[in-house]
C-alpha cells in the first residue's frame, strides 16, 4: 500500500504554468492532469498527452454512413420497389448513381458528425447530471491548476518547482491510498 | 505562444484580463432584464401568438387559407422557407469555415451566430412541414417501411434531398453549437450563487472541468466538426436551389443556380447577424468584444456576397437572352416590367445597389447606417426569393392558366409568427447562455486584445 499526496498547484497565467510543467517532467515527476479555461496551444506535448484519436473514429462513421445511404437507396429504388419516374434509370445502382450522390452525402456528414460527436462526449464521460470534474472551480474562470498525486519525497520536490516558477497557491488536498497491483 | 502582427487591430478592446472577459459575459445572465429586453420581448411573442393562431388555422382548414392557388402553387410558403434557410447559413459559415481559415474575429460572434443558425433553421421547418399540406402525414417523407407494400420515398427527386440535407443541417448545427457550450456552461456553473441556476448549469455542463486531455479532444472535435459542416454550408442551400433549377420551368431551369442561392444565403444571413449583434452588443454593453473592426469584417463579406449576387442576376439576364430560348426571355422581362415588376426593383435596389455603398470606410464603420443596410439587406434578399418564385409561376407555358396573386391574411401571420418566433427565442438565449464563447476568446486575449498588444510592441522596441 502506497499513501499519495494530493497537490493542488494554482497559477495566474498560462506561460509560467508551461514553464512549471516542463520544470517537472525535466525532474520525473508525472503531472496527472492540468486544469484550464480554455485551450493552451503547445501544452500538451509538455504534459504528456498523445495525439486523439478522434479524427480517425469521425472517418470510420463517415464511411459507414456512405454504406447505410448506399445499401438503403439500392435496396428502395433498385431492388425492392424499382419504379419509372421520369424515365430515370433503376435497373441497377451504377446507373442512377448521379441521382443518389446528394444523399449519400448528406448520410456521410451525418453519421459521422453524430458519431464523432457521440464518442467525444462518452470518451471524456460528459453526460447530463455528470459530476464537475474541475476540483477547483476558479479553473473555468481565470486560473489554471497542476494537479498532482505524488508520495512524501517527490511533493517536496514539486513543491519547491511549483513555488520557483510562479504559482500563487500550492494547495495540499489530503493523502489518497493506492492499493498495489499484483 | 501566439504572437500577431501589430498592424492588425486589436479585437479586444481595453485593458481586459480573464476574470473580466468572464463577468462581462455572465453579466446577462446573472443580473436582471431591463425595460428595453422587456419592451422587446412583450412585442416578439406577441408575434409569435399571432403566429401560431394562423398555424392552428391553416392547419384546420388547409392551405386553402393561403393566397396560394391552381397556377401559384408555391408562393409565401417556399418564400419563408428558402429566406431563412438562408439567414441560416451565415452561422455555420461563421463558425465553420471561419474557423478553418483561422479567422480570429469569428470568436466574438461565432456563439450567437450559430444560435441565429438554429432558430432560423426552426422557422424554416415550419414552412416545408406545413406546405404538404397534411402535415400529419409528414412522417412519409421519411423512408420507413409502411402498410402500402412498403412503398418508398422518391430518392431522384430534389425534394427528398432537401428534407435530407435541411435534417442534417439542422442537427449537426445544434451539435456544433452545444459541444462549444459546454466549456462555457461550466464557467457559469462554477460562478452563479443561486442554487437552483447552480443546479440547471450544472446539468448543461455535462461536468466539464477542462482537463487537457479534454480540451485536446475538444479542438479535434471543433476541427473536424468544422471539416463537416463546411462543405453542408454548400451543399445545404446548392440542394435547395435544385428543387428549383431540377424543374423545367422557365427561369427555373438554369444551372447558375446553386452558386447564386448559396453566395444569396451567406450574403442574407450575415445582414441578419449584423442585424442581431449590434442590438446585442449595444443592450449587454459588450462593445469590447464586437468591436467596429468586427462589423467592417462583416461589412465587407456582404459587399463580396452581394456582389456576387448582383453578377448572378446580369448572368441570368445574359444568358436568357443568349440562348435565344423564347420562354426564357419572357420569364426575366415578366420579372423586369410584367405586374409585379415593383418587386424585381425593390430586389435589384436591395441587393445589387445598397451593399456597394459598403466600399466606403465611412459607411462600413458606421454601426446605424449598417445597422439600416443590414435590414435593407433582408428585405431584399426575401424580394429575390418572391421574384424567382411567385411572378414566374404567374407567367408560365399556357396563357389559359396565366393567373395573379395576392397573399392572404394567414400567409402574412404566419410569416410574422415566424420573426416573432425568431425573436423570441434569441432573446430567450441572450439572457441564459454565454453570447460570447468565452472560452476561445480568452484564448487570444494575449495576442489579440489592446492592452496586451500594446505592451508587447513597447517590449520590442527595448
Amino acid at each position: 500500500m502506497a499513501t499519495k499526496q494530493i497537490i493542488h498547484g494554482i497559477f495566474g497565467d498560462e506561460v509560467p504554468l508551461m514553464e512549471a510543467c516542463k520544470k517537472l517532467r525535466a525532474s520525473g515527476i508525472r503531472i496527472n492532469d492540468v486544469f484550464t479555461p480554455f485551450p493552451v496551444h503547445g501544452i500538451d506535448p509538455i504534459v504528456g498527452v498523445p495525439r486523439t484519436r478522434l479524427a480517425i473514429c469521425a472517418f470510420i462513421y463517415g464511411i459507414t454512413g456512405t454504406a447505410l445511404a448506399t445499401l438503403m437507396m439500392w435496396y428502395m429504388m433498385v431492388h425492392d420497389w424499382p419504379n419509372d419516374i421520369g424515365g430515370k434509370p433503376t435497373w441497377g445502382y451504377v446507373f442512377a448513381i448521379p441521382a443518389f450522390i446528394p444523399i449519400t452525402f448528406e448520410a456521410t456528414v451525418f453519421c459521422a458528425a453524430h458519431g464523432l460527436a457521440l464518442t467525444y462526449l462518452l470518451r471524456c464521460w460528459l453526460v447530463p447530471g455528470a459530476k464537475a470534474k474541475n476540483p477547483d472551480p476558479r479553473t473555468t474562470d481565470d486560473k489554471f491548476m497542476i494537479y498532482l498525486e505524488l508520495n512524501d519525497e517527490q511533493s517536496k520536490k514539486a513543491d519547491e518547482i511549483l513555488r520557483s516558477n510562479g504559482a500563487e497557491e500550492v494547495n495540499y488536498k489530503g493523502t489518497i491510498t493506492i492499493e498495489p497491483k499484483y | 505562444m501566439h504572437a500577431e502582427s501589430q498592424i492588425r487591430e486589436p479585437l479586444i478592446i481595453g485593458n481586459k484580463t480573464y476574470r473580466n472577459i468572464t463577468d462581462d459575459i455572465i453579466a446577462p445572465i446573472e443580473g436582471k432584464a431591463n425595460r428595453t429586453w422587456y419592451i422587446l420581448f412583450t412585442i416578439a411573442s406577441l408575434a409569435f401568438m399571432w403566429g401560431i393562431g394562423c398555424l392552428a388555422y391553416t392547419i384546420g382548414v388547409g392551405i386553402g387559407a393561403w393566397g396560394s392557388n391552381n397556377g401559384v402553387d408555391w408562393a409565401w410558403d417556399i418564400t419563408n422557407f428558402v429566406w431563412w434557410i438562408g439567414i441560416g447559413h451565415a452561422g455555420t459559415l461563421i463558425s465553420a469555415v471561419l474557423l478553418l481559415f483561422r479567422q480570429k474575429w469569428r470568436m466574438a460572434i461565432n456563439r450567437s451566430a450559430e444560435a441565429m443558425t438554429i432558430f432560423a433553421v426552426l422557422c424554416a421547418a415550419i414552412f416545408v412541414t406545413l406546405h404538404t399540406g397534411r402535415p400529419w402525414l409528414d412522417y412519409m417523407l421519411f423512408p420507413l417501411p409502411n402498410q402500402f407494400g412498403s412503398l418508398w420515398p422518391n430518392f431522384n427527386s430534389p425534394l427528398l434531398w432537401d428534407v435530407f440535407a435541411v435534417s442534417t443541417y439542422a442537427t449537426v448545427s445544434i451539435v456544433f453549437w452545444y459541444i462549444g457550450l459546454i466549456p462555457d456552461f461550466a464557467m457559469v456553473r462554477d460562478r452563479v450563487i443561486k442554487p437552483r441556476m447552480k443546479k440547471a448549469y450544472a446539468l448543461l455542463s455535462f461536468g466539464w472541468g477542462g482537463s487537457v486531455r479534454h480540451w485536446s479532444r475538444f479542438e479535434e472535435v471543433s476541427l473536424v466538426l468544422a471539416g463537416l459542416s463546411t462543405p453542408l454550408v454548400f451543399s445545404v442551400h446548392s440542394i435547395v436551389s435544385f428543387d428549383f433549377a431540377t424543374s423545367v420551368v422557365p427561369g427555373w431551369h438554369t444551372t447558375i443556380f446553386p452558386p447564386y442561392f448559396v453566395s444569396g444565403a451567406v450574403f442574407s444571413g450575415f445582414a441578419m447577424v449584423l442585424t442581431l449583434m449590434l442590438i446585442v452588443r449595444k443592450v449587454y454593453k459588450l462593445e469590447a468584444y464586437l468591436t467596429i473592426k468586427h462589423v467592417e469584417y462583416m461589412n465587407i463579406v456582404i459587399i463580396v456576397t452581394g456582389s456576387i449576387v448582383g453578377v448572378a442576376y446580369l448572368t441570368e439576364l445574359f444568358v436568357a437572352w443568349y440562348s435565344g430560348v423564347e420562354w426564357e426571355q419572357y420569364a426575366f422581362l415578366n420579372r423586369a416590367t410584367g405586374p409585379l415588376a415593383w418587386s424585381y426593383w425593390i430586389m435589384m435596389t436591395c441587393n445589387v445597389i445598397s451593399p456597394q455603398l459598403f466600399w466606403f470606410k465611412k459607411l462600413r464603420t458606421n454601426l446605424v447606417f449598417t445597422f439600416v443596410l443590414s435590414i435593407v439587406v433582408n428585405i431584399g434578399m426575401w424580394f429575390e426569393r418572391f421574384v424567382i418564385i411567385v411572378p414566374t409561376l404567374c407567367r408560365t407555358y399556357l396563357p389559359s392558366t396565366w393567373n395573379t396573386y395576392t397573399p392572404s391574411f394567414i400567409d402574412v401571420g404566419i410569416f410574422v409568427g415566424t420573426i416573432g418566433m425568431f425573436f423570441t427565442l434569441f432573446l430567450l438565449y441572450s439572457r441564459t447562455f454565454p453570447v460570447i464563447a468565452q472560452a476561445e476568446l480568452k484564448s487570444i486575449l494575449k495576442a489579440s486584445g489592446e492592452a496586451q498588444k500594446k505592451a508587447s510592441a513597447e517590449h520590442a522596441h527595448h
